[in-house]
């Protein structure tokens, strides 16, 4: 069970969200998480993949690449794009920001992934894209 | 996703059914607001979200977006029957406390 992997790689369309979650998602009860466990982690993809859609590629879909991996009862996800990349990434991580308040949106996307994930990194370069590296211990005793 | 809703005097139900993500809240929001629309004289709107599977931060935005809208007019909104993990969603993002529990 342990190092296992997985790789998906879908166009930028909010139509995959449901598909990219629902995969990772089901890579994970390899580990025989909790109901909550897999609730937590789908709402992170999910809130990772619509930054992708919406912010990374604003114009043109592009690609999005998840990755996941099991170590040690840890599931390791990680999202990258291709996009415009984030300009400041301090601020696109406090609560409530968010760049595009006139359709409505929350500014909790990052917020939701801290919380709800145990580690949450964020890396970007300008018109390069951005990856998003989470982790979640689904079972604490594991070798 | 699909909606439906009960007026019952003033009070006006909201039942929102299936997911509520990037892909459905567009046309969410669109059966929302021709339901507010249709039924602009209620003094209280309930959305009651037991019928959703499945919610991130795009429901949060959808919900505050319909909550901002209905208190120009004048109207309390008020959430109920959000399931446990639609509920971990709403309660980080503090929404109970402009649109009430019951």
């Amino acid at each position: 069970m342990n190092n296992n992997k997985m790789v998906l790689k879908i166009s930028a369309i909010s139509e995959n969200e449901h598909f990219a979650r629902t995969v990772v998602g089901c890579f994970v009860l390899r580990l025989n998480p909790s109901v909550a466990q897999v609730s937590d982690i789908k709402t992170a993809v999910s809130e990772a993949v619509t930054n992708c859609i919406v912010h990374g590629y604003p114009n043109n879909p592009g690609e999005i690449t998840i990755e996941a991996y099991i170590e040690k009862g840890n599931i390791h996800i990680n999202i990258f794009d291709n996009g415009v990349g984030i300009s400041n990434i301090e601020e696109a991580l406090q609560p409530f920001y968010t760049t595009k308040g006139d359709e409505e949106r929350s500014g909790m996307g990052f917020t939701i992934m801290q919380s709800f994930m145990d580690s949450v990194e964020v890396k970007s370069k300008l018109n390069e894209g951005t990856k998003i590296y989470m982790s979640k211990k689904i079972i604490s005793d594991a070798v | 996703m699909n909606i439906k809703y009960q007026k019952n005097g003033s009070d006006l139900t909201v039942f929102v059914y299936g997911e509520l993500d990037e892909c459905s809240s567009s046309k969410a929001k669109n059966l929302i607001d021709r339901v507010l629309n249709d039924n602009y004289t209620s003094s209280n709107v309930i959305f009651d979200l037991s019928g959703v599977s499945f919610m991130d931060s795009t429901g949060i935005g959808l919900l505050i977006g319909r909550y901002k809208k209905l208190k120009q007019q004048n109207v309390a909104s008020y959430i109920s029957g959000a399931s446990v993990a639609t509920e971990k969603v709403i309660e980080l993002a503090g929404l109970y406390s402009i649109m009430p529990k019951i």
